[in-house]
Parts: C-alpha cells; sequence; structure tokens
C-alpha cells in the first residue's frame, strides 16, 4: 500500500494542568525535540501535518495558523486536521499519506492542546457539540454522554465498578514511570469507589484530567527513514471510521466505527488475529471503561470480556498484552489531540526499547494505538512495527 | 445483579517485573512549565482575560421543524424509510443510511424504555447540586428497535431507576407549550 513510512523521530512536553508556556511554544518544544531526537532539521521537512482539537479552548478562531510558526510550518504545505479526540492518531494518518502517496519525502507530525485558557472550567467548550436544537435546551454536560454510554456498557455486560476501575488503577500506577505524567499515582481500586460521584456511573478517578501539552513525531519515506536511523519504527497500517451523529440512535455498548478503523489498518498491516500478532496497545482512555470498550472494538479480545482480561492481569505492562503502558490519559494526561498522539511516540519507544522505566521487557514488534472522539462517534487506528 | 469477576490465572495483578530491562534509554529532556493555582494568585504569570459574547439563534430545519410543531400538539413523530424499513427518531429529510428521501411520517406514542440513565450531581462546570439531575436515553415506542432521544427523568427515586423501565412523557400544558423538546417537561415510570 503506498511507499513504506517510517516513524524516526519523536518528543513530547510534560502534560500540565496548566502550561506557563503558550500553544505556539508547547509546539516549538515538542517539534525541536523530535527533531533532534533524529538528528534532523526543519529543512529537511517537507510538509507539516497539525492536529488540535476545539479552537474553544484557546479562544482563537483557526487555531491551525495561529500555531503554525511553533509546529515549523513557516514557508511549508501545512494542514491542521481535526476529528475532535480522535485527532492525535489521525494526524499520524494525515502524515503518512503524504509520504506513501509519495508526494512527500519527510513529514513533521506535531499534536498540540492547551485547554486550561478556557475558564471556568474547559468542559464548557464541550457544551455546543449537544444538537442545539432536540438536546442543548435540556442543559446537558459532557459527563452525561460517558455516563449514559458506561452505564450501558456495564449493565449489557453485568460489571461492577470494581473491575473496571482496575483500569485506572493500572494506568495512574504506569504513569508513574513517565517523566511528562501530571497525574500519576499509586491508587487502589478503594480509591477510585471512594472519589466523588460526578455522573453515576462516572466518579472523579474514574476521569482523565485537564491538560496542556505538545507531542510531535518525524515521519519520512524509507530512504531517508534507513538513512537517519538504524531503528525505524514502520507505519503498517491506518484506518479510520465514523459512527452516525444521531448518538441516541446507536448501540451504546459496542464501537463499532473502532472495529471498523481497526479492520482498515489491520488489513493493510497484514494482521489477522490481532490477540496474537499485537504485542502491545494504546487504547484511549479518557475513562477507565473506554479502554475495556476500545480494546474490545480493537478486537484484542471478545465483546465483553476485556474487563476479565484486565482482572487476569493480562493488560498490566509485564502482563501477556500490555495496555497503555505509558500510563495513558489518566496518568500522563489527556491534552486531547496531543495525548492522541502521546499514544503513538509511547509505541515508538517501546518498539525501539527507548521506554525507560516503562520498558516491557518482553521485547513488542507490533503494536496498535487508537484513538476516539467527535460525538463519541470516530475511531482513528494506527499499526506500528519493526 | 452485576456479577464479580474472578481472576482465572494466579498471575493476576502482578507486580513490576523485577529484573529491569537494559536501558537505551537516551538521555531525554522534557520541557513544559506547569504553573499551580498559587501561582496565579501571586501573579507569578501576566493573565490577560477576555469574555466573549457570541449570541446564535438556529431556525429549526424542514424534519426537527415538524418535529417541534408536532410536541405543540403533544405528538412525538418519526419518519419512516421503506427501502431499510427503519422508523426513526428524531425525524430526518433523509436516511442516512440508504441516502435517499425518506417515505413516510408516523406518529410515535409518548411511551418508551430506558436505554440508559446517569445520576448527575454537577453542573457543566463542576458544581455541585444535592438532587441527581437524570439524563436517560428513551427508546421511543413505535419507532424501531434502538431507536431513542436524549431527554430526563422525573417523579422518581434516583435509587428505583433501572434500564428497562417503561416511561411516560409529561407534557407542559398546551397553553405553556412552544414548540419545543421542552414541551416534555420529563418522563415519569408507567405505573
Amino acid at each position: 500500500m503506498g511507499n513504506r513510512v517510517a516513524i524516526v523521530g519523536a518528543g513530547m512536553t510534560k502534560f500540565v494542568r496548566r502550561a506557563q508556556e503558550t500553544g505556539k511554544e508547547l509546539c516549538y518544544e515538542a517539534a525541536k525535540m523530535a527533531l533532534d531526537s533524529c538528528d534532523m532539521n526543519l529543512d529537511q521537512i517537507d510538509a507539516v501535518a497539525l492536529g488540535t482539537a476545539p479552537d474553544t479552548f484557546d479562544g482563537v478562531h483557526m487555531k491551525g495558523e495561529y500555531l503554525s510558526d511553533g509546529a515549523g510550518a513557516f514557508g511549508k504545505p501545512y494542514m491542521r486536521s481535526y476529528v475532535g479526540g480522535g485527532t492525535g492518531v489521525f494526524s499520524v494518518a494525515q502524515g503518512w499519506y503524504h509520504i506513501a502517496s509519495g508526494l512527500m519525502d519527510t513529514c513533521l507530525v506535531i499534536c498540540e492542546e492547551k485547554m486550561s485558557s478556557y475558564r471556568p472550567h474547559p468542559q464548557g467548550a464541550f457544551l455546543t457539540i449537544f444538537d442545539h436544537t432536540t438536546e442543548r435546551p435540556l442543559k446537558p454536560n459532557l459527563l452525561w454522554i460517558f455516563a449514559l454510554e458506561m452505564n450501558r456498557y456495564m449493565s449489557t455486560y453485568g460489571l461492577r465498578k470494581e473491575d473496571i476501575a482496575l483500569v485506572a488503577v493500572k494506568n495512574k500506577n504506569n504513569a508513574l514511570d513517565h517523566p511528562c505524567a501530571q497525574i500519576a499515582k499509586a491508587v487502589t481500586v478503594k480509591d477510585i469507589l471512594n472519589s466523588e460521584v460526578l455522573a453515576w456511573p462516572v466518579q472523579r478517578l474514574d476521569v482523565s484530567p485537564v491538560s496542556d501539552g505538545a507531542v510531535a513525531l518525524i515521519l519520512t519515506n524509507e530512504t531517508i527513514a534507513r538513512r537517519v536511523t538504524n531503528k525505524p519504527v514502520w507505519i503498517e497500517g491506518v484506518g479510520w471510521s465514523l459512527e452516525t451523529s444521531y448518538w441516541t440512535n446507536r448501540d451504546l455498548c459496542y464501537p463499532r466505527y473502532v472495529e471498523e478503523a481497526a479492520r482498515m489498518a489491520y488489513k493493510m498491516a497484514g494482521v489477522t488475529c490481532p490477540r496474537q500478532q499485537i504485542h502491545v496497545a494504546e487504547p484511549y482512555d479518557p475513562f477507565d471503561y473506554k479502554e475495556l470498550h476500545h480494546m474490545e472494538g480493537l478486537m484484542l479480545c471478545g465483546k465483553g470480556e476485556a474487563p476479565q482480561m484486565t482482572v487476569d492481569g493480562i493488560t498490566q505492562r509485564d502482563g501477556e498484552l500490555p495496555v497503555c503502558p505509558s500510563g495513558g490519559l489518566l496518568g500522563v494526561g489527556n491534552p486531547i489531540a496531543a495525548a492522541g498522539l502521546m499514544k503513538v511516540a509511547e509505541l515508538f519507544w517501546q518498539l525501539r526499547g527507548e521506554a525507560g522505566k516503562r520498558q516491557i521487557a518482553r521485547k513488542p514488534k507490533r503494536g496498535v494505538a487508537q484513538a476516539w472522539g467527535d460525538l463519541m462517534q470516530v475511531g482513528t487506528v494506527v499499526v506500528v512495527g519493526i | 445483579m452485576p456479577k464479580k469477576l474472578k481472576s482465572k490465572t494466579q498471575k493476576a495483578r502482578r507486580t513490576r517485573q523485577e529484573t529491569k530491562p537494559q536501558s537505551l534509554t537516551p538521555n531525554l529532556q522534557f520541557m513544559g512549565t506547569g504553573l499551580s493555582s498559587d501561582d496565579l494568585k501571586k501573579g507569578k504569570v501576566c493573565t490577560t482575560y477576555w469574555i466573549g459574547d457570541t449570541k446564535y439563534a438556529w431556525d429549526r430545519g424542514i424534519a426537527i421543524g415538524k418535529y417541534l410543531e408536532g410536541m405543540k400538539h403533544g405528538k412525538i413523530l418519526g419518519v419512516e424509510c421503506h427501502k431499510c424499513g427503519r422508523k426513526m427518531v428524531p425525524p430526518r429529510i433523509f436516511c442516512e443510511w440508504c441516502f435517499k428521501p425518506i417515505d413516510n411520517w408516523i406518529e410515535l406514542f409518548d411511551t418508551g424504555t430506558v436505554n440508559t440513565f446517569s445520576l448527575c450531581y454537577v453542573t457543566w462546570d463542576m458544581q455541585r447540586v444535592k438532587n441527581p439531575i437524570i439524563p436517560a436515553v428513551i427508546e421511543i415506542d413505535g419507532a424501531s428497535k434502538g431507536m431513542g432521544i436524549m431527554h430526563l427523568l422525573g417523579e422518581i427515586d434516583p435509587k428505583k431507576v433501572h434500564i428497562g423501565m417503561k416511561v411516560k412523557a409529561v407534557w407542559k400544558s398546551e397553553k405553556e407549550r412552544e414548540g419545543a423538546i421542552t414541551d416534555i417537561k420529563y418522563w415519569k415510570p408507567v405505573k
């Protein structure tokens, strides 16, 4: 499928609740780190693919243009992509087709989010995702849709909160080893069950935080990849798919759109049995139940089986199939678009054996990253391998 | 009742691997400066404030316009596509599956089944409320299976709400109705 595309460098900023740096400055720090990591400079970059989520967070219309200089886009083909929370992983697909098509030799993929500018709370920026005529008069808040989906998932499979909370425990603990983590913490299931109830069944510690941060990757074609590194990480497959925006008409207990995106990416990567052929997974985990939901959508287990895998310890960093070894959004933080790209950066470091204290001992050869967004309806998937 | 999941393997909740992998990690330097609310209070950084004043008015469109006109008369309207056979709500002028115009308008019942719900104790800006707001997806009787709308539940003890519960719309009086989703005050359990 097109020219081979490799990831050769990665960079990121710390994820923090409120960064002193502006969005532009965060972009620069991440992009510079990524370029330095593979001894490349901006002159060697043919195009820039930027991902960033709502303009409303920043109060800056056309945020892509605002960020462009920090993103290294001066004098280059540059485009911002935006599929809500799915943006971070989608932006890798955007970078991929620039190079796979042969149009470009190299591409800087960069994702930034600065949620802290919105006052009093960035959740307000999400209120406008609901239908303006049939839903917004009911004064909804963003937590509703997650709570509704989580409740449907729990009741369909008869799950207990205790078992779902294990995901938050695992990810927050994993994040203790991530130098950029915002809310890494050694928590227990009890802490999670005792945390404040926001919108039952969603409690405070089931949720990822509000964050600022940026992440960047350097993508190149095979010729350049061989020149700049002896450890290229290949993008083997990309996929994305969208569900209906009539979300109250959907099956809320299974993310079919994630399955469709995964099938597209797996087909491209030649993955026929994901459970056997995927060695590490970074599914999107803005809420603890979402990791489980997405593992099922990624076909890493059957429908309703992800909680059992978690209870069995299979998804621990030293388990058979480590899931979110980075610490995920629940531990490292959730600067929307940047969080998705952080997942791909984590796979890059894991596959190269450069993940430091987070390194999976079993030497993974292939990983999958996934993000999710829009009105709970988009699935974006990237498969990488060495 | 939710079932308790038991670990099948002995290795459950294992602690971290004893032997550390060889560190090949380059000495990565991560930038980014976190600020606390205290930093802001103490004026460590300058902050510029701006309050946006944006106003919108949405015209209701063809399908939703008719839907809300129905609400005014105390009716829930849906649409039908003869190709895929779905009876849909909220109504639309086209079937997004078959990508063709819908064939028929139909009147649905003002009763339904709770598909899922939440007990919400916070407002959008994270202020606590004492009595939970109970949003739900309600599958409307007369529409195809799974066709729901989002609305609120009322006149019920939050502890007694459950998925699969039958509910009925509580309408505003005819005089108060104005052709809005809020013409239904909330949905209450069917006794």
